[in-house]
C-alpha cells in the first residue's frame, strides 16, 4: 500500500479529520436465496461512515466485517463498469456512485435491482438484458470492411457533427437501471427494455452503420419499441446521462416515418 | 400479419380521427339547450339526419379500432406466450367487429325510424 508522506504544516489538519467522530447509520439489505428462501428477508447492519463514503464502500463494511455470506456484484467502483446497480432507499442506482451522505436519510435501504431474477441478495441475472442487447446487433453493420483481402486497410471517416448525433448513447456501461425502472419490464418480459433499444438508436445514427433496415425490423415487434409508454424513468436513473427516453422516442420516428 | 408499426400507426390515427370527430359531435349539443339535447326524441330526430348518422358510424368505428387494439396492448403487456397472445388478438378482433356491428345496426334502425 502506498504510503503518503504529509508535510509537518498540515499534519493537524490530517489529524484532525482522521480523528473526527464517524457518523453512524442503519443499513436494511434484501437477502434472498432462490435455492433456500421462500421471500425476502431485510437485515439490518449498524454503520460507522466518513463523508466520503460510498453505499459500496458501506456493503464491502458489511462483507468483510459483519456478513461474509452477503452477496453483492461490483468491480471498478468508479461508475464505469456497471456492475453494481441496485434500488438504494427505493430508487435504482450505482452503489460506487452514491454518497452516504447525500441520501439524507438515517436508514439506507438496498434491495436488488426490479425486474431481473434475483441470483442472490444483491445479485441479478443479466442474461435476459445482454440476449435483448445481442438481438439488436449493437455492432456496426457494413457490407464492406476496413481489413480487405489485399494488405492494404482503410478508415471510415467520421467528421464531429456525425459523432454528435450517436455519442451520448455510445456512453451506455450496460448497469441495467434503465431496465430496473422501466414500468413496461415490471410486466412484459418479452419487452427489449430502453437499453437494448438505445443502443438500437446508437447503431442507427452511426454514419458508418449500415443495418438501419434490419434493426428496424427487429424492433418492430409486438415486444418492442411500441410498448415503451414514454415514462421517462429509465433516463431519470441513468448514471450516465444516456437519456434513454429520448433515443427511443428518435428511433420510433423512423418507423412513422419522421426520420430517414 | 400487419407490422406493429402499421397497427400503431392506424391506433395514432384513430384516436386523432376520434377527438376532432368527438369535438364535433359534442358541438353539436350547443345547438339547442344542452339538458333538451339529450331528451330520448331529440336524440332520435339526430339520427335522422344522414351526415350526423355518418359521423356517429365514423366515431363508432374510430372509437372501437383504437379501444380494442388498446385493450389489446394493455393484454399483451399483462402476460406473455403463444397461445394467450394469439387468443387475445383475435378475441379483441372478434369484440371489435362484433360492437361495430351492434352499433350500426342501432345507429341504421334509428335513422331509417325503426326504433
Amino acid at each position: 500500500m502506498a504510503a503518503i508522506k504529509i508535510p509537518a504544516n498540515n499534519r493537524n489538519i490530517a489529524n484532525e479529520i482522521v480523528d473526527r467522530p464517524k457518523n453512524k447509520i442503519l443499513f436494511r439489505v434484501a437477502k434472498f436465496n432462490p435455492r433456500v428462501d421462500t421471500h425476502t428477508k431485510y437485515v439490518d447492519y449498524d454503520i460507522e461512515y466518513d463523508h466520503w463514503n460510498t453505499v459500496l464502500d458501506a456493503l464491502l463494511t458489511i462483507k468483510h466485517n459483519l456478513d461474509p455470506s452477503l452477496a453483492l456484484r461490483y468491480s471498478c467502483r468508479q461508475a464505469a463498469c456497471g456492475s453494481c446497480g441496485m434500488i438504494i432507499n427505493g430508487k435504482p442506482a450505482l452503489a460506487c456512485f452514491t454518497k452516504i451522505n447525500e441520501l439524507g436519510s438515517d436508514l439506507v435501504k438496498i434491495e436488488p435491482m426490479s425486474n431481473f431474477p434475483i441470483l442472490r441478495d444483491l445479485a441479478v441475472d443479466f442474461t435476459q438484458m445482454f440476449d435483448a442487447h445481442k438481438k439488436l446487433k449493437p455492432y456496426i453493420i457494413r457490407s464492406d470492411s476496413e481489413i480487405s483481402s489485399s494488405d492494404e486497410t482503410k478508415e471510415f471517416i467520421q467528421d464531429p457533427s456525425s459523432v454528435e448525433k450517436y455519442i451520448q448513447f455510445a456512453n451506455c456501461i450496460k448497469c441495467g437501471l434503465c431496465n430496473s425502472a422501466c414500468p413496461t419490464m415490471a410486466t412484459d418480459s418479452l419487452f427489449f427494455g430502453p437499453q437494448a433499444l438505445t443502443q438500437a438508436y446508437r447503431y442507427l445514427t452511426d454514419s458508418r452503420d449500415q443495418g438501419k433496415n434490419t434493426r428496424l425490423k427487429i424492433i418492430d415487434d409486438r415486444h418492442g419499441i411500441w410498448r415503451c409508454h414514454f415514462a421517462g424513468s429509465c433516463s431519470k436513473v441513468c448514471p450516465k446521462g444516456v437519456d434513454p427516453a429520448m433515443g427511443i422516442q428518435f428511433l420510433r420516428g423512423y418507423l412513422l416515418g419522421f426520420r430517414d | 400479419m400487419i407490422r406493429e408499426s402499421t397497427i400503431m400507426k392506424i391506433h395514432y390515427a384513430t384516436a386523432l380521427g376520434s377527438v376532432a370527430l368527438v369535438v364535433i359531435h359534442i358541438l353539436f349539443r350547443f345547438t339547442q339547450n344542452f339538458h333538451d339535447s339529450l331528451k330520448f326524441e331529440n336524440v332520435l330526430i339526430n339520427y335522422s339526419l344522414l351526415p350526423y348518422s355518418i359521423l356517429l358510424e365514423l366515431i363508432l368505428i374510430l372509437i372501437s379500432i383504437h379501444g380494442f387494439n388498446g385493450l389489446r396492448i394493455i393484454l399483451l403487456e399483462l402476460n406473455q406466450g403463444k397461445n394467450y397472445e394469439t387468443l387475445v388478438t383475435y378475441s379483441c378482433l372478434a369484440s371489435m367487429i362484433a360492437l361495430i356491428t351492434y352499433g350500426s345496426r342501432t345507429i341504421l334502425m334509428a335513422s331509417m325510424g325503426m326504433i
